[in-house]
């Protein structure tokens, strides 16, 4: 500390016997270091005061006495300096704690894509921020059957996450590649309904293809429609089914409906974060979205998912706004 | 030798009183002009403490002036309502958030040690020691 208040008092005595700009650019780089070895504000304008006086033993009293009232005006200034900066490093720690937290959940939520002859399957999920709130997850555990369930959770961060790998784990143990999606959206309900705040809700489309007689077959808890591509007329048709949002009320029916798939022929389930554009409609949303999958219906699914990632995050002047997810099936 | 003297807190300019009982002893001792600026702190956010969520209360300096020791103990003790989550008021963001001061978190960093005893509708008693 002496150092530094001689230091101090040299730089303020060469300014105020010359006054020039290259003072008190000196002066500033050395508050800098006073700043990085903690030196609070009050302990400052006593080094100034001392050097003051130092300098010009001549000072009035009166000078002297107001400094004594800076020095004790500033402590609270210094007080919350301090409260700042190690707030700052509580959350720095936490940054840290949420990158580990993202790490885990990428691997808790982690699936496989089946590997099938049946099928064509692509599958793309961006997360918006650290933590995704929408998750895909496949079954595939025979040939008869492929299915996926494309979930997207209210709410987004940690408790969506958390949420989340309830759902993944509500799916894991029951087994549900042979599951009708009806039952299999009737029993996430009842676990989420259970287990979860009021405030949180979940949709979900869940699919299931039967490989053998090329029927695809599906349900709705809230989740935006899928599209399915009938290759013979070159159209898209919605596959909407009516359904509560997983979560809100127990005991909830679910319907199903089935699609015959021919070939050619295509599904794309998707989350919000891909249909809803800013500053556009959903039906025009939809408009662009079935005439950008014309143009890639060539392709493989996954780089169709890849394509269609591409170029709608152009079209939003790459400023997607939430999580984005689609799955493809194509015959 | 050792020397206690208390102060009642019950208006707000009981604060000012402990404030310049501690800032005499803190002068009388030879501490350095910051330091007696934040130990009169810590002391009036005691006071203040008791004033604002207790009621009423004391403030006691104690001076310690031996030969191998030298410094202030102060004792705040209120039969207040207590205080629920001992950890949240050392917290920082807790107390200063409510525009309330420094608060406990403020008290510690002006002090070298700080100890809080408290008991749900009994009252708090903190202790905290500045030494030279």
């Amino acid at each position: 500390m002496k150092e530094l208040q001689a230091q101090y008092k040299r730089i303020l005595a060469d300014y105020v016997e010359s006054q020039t700009e290259r003072n008190l650019y000196i002066g500033q780089n050395f508050i800098r270091q006073l700043i990085q070895k903690s030196v609070t504000p009050e302990e400052i304008i006593n080094i100034h005061k001392s050097s003051m006086e130092e300098i010009y033993p001549e000072i009035p009293p009166a000078v002297s006495h107001g400094y004594d009232f800076l020095i004790e005006v500033m402590v609270h200034f210094g007080l919350t300096l301090r409260e700042h900066q190690s707030l700052l490093e509580h959350q720095e720690e936490l940054r840290i704690e949420m990158n580990v937290a993202a790490k885990i959940q990428n691997m808790l939520l982690q699936t496989e894509m089946p590997k099938t002859n049946a099928l064509d399957i692509g599958h793309i999920s961006i997360p918006i921020r650290k933590m995704n709130g929408d998750y895909v997850h496949f079954l595939h555990n025979d040939e008869d059957y492929v299915s996926v369930g494309v979930i997207d959770v209210v709410g987004k961060g940690v408790p969506a996450a958390l949420c989340m790998s309830m759902v993944k784990y509500g799916l894991d143990t029951l087994e549900y590649t042979n599951g009708e999606p009806s039952y299999v959206l009737e029993v996430l309900n009842r676990i989420i309904e259970r287990s979860v705040d009021d405030s949180m809700f979940v949709s979900m489309f869940f699919g299931r293809f039967d490989c053998a007689r090329n029927i695809f077959t599906y349900g709705s808890a809230g989740h935006e429609p899928a599209l399915h591509y009938k290759a013979s007329e070159g159209k898209f048709h919605m596959l909407e089914s009516k359904g509560l949002l997983l979560g809100v009320m127990p005991d909830v029916r679910y319907s199903q409906h089935e699609v015959e798939l021919e070939e050619g022929d295509f599904i794309v389930m998707m989350t919000d974060g891909v249909t809803e554009f800013r500053n556009q409609s959903e039906l025009d949303s939809r408009k662009v979205i079935e005439a950008l999958l014309l143009q890639l219906k060539d392709l493989s699914a996954q780089e169709m998912c890849e394509q269609m990632y591409q170029e709608l995050k152009k079209l939003q002047e790459l400023a997607l706004d939430d999580d984005f997810t689609v799955v493809i099936f194509k015959k | 030798m050792s020397k206690k003297t208390v102060v009642d807190i019950v208006t707000e300019w009981d604060i000012v009183a402990a404030r310049q009982l501690g800032r005499n002893i803190t002068k009388e001792l030879g501490f350095d002009t910051v330091n007696q600026a934040r130990i009169t702190t810590a002391i009036s956010e005691l006071a203040r403490n008791i004033y604002l969520y207790a009621r009423a209360g004391e403030i006691e300096i104690e001076k310690v002036d031996t030969e191998d020791k030298k410094g202030m103990i102060i004792i705040a003790r209120d039969k207040g309502p207590g205080i629920e989550d001992v950890h949240k008021v050392m917290e920082d963001g807790y107390s200063t958030s409510g525009g309330l001061g420094a608060g406990l978190p403020g008290v510690k960093r002006l002090m070298d040690h700080i100890e809080l005893k408290t008991s749900i509708d009994k009252g708090t008693v903190i202790r905290v020691e500045k030494w030279l």
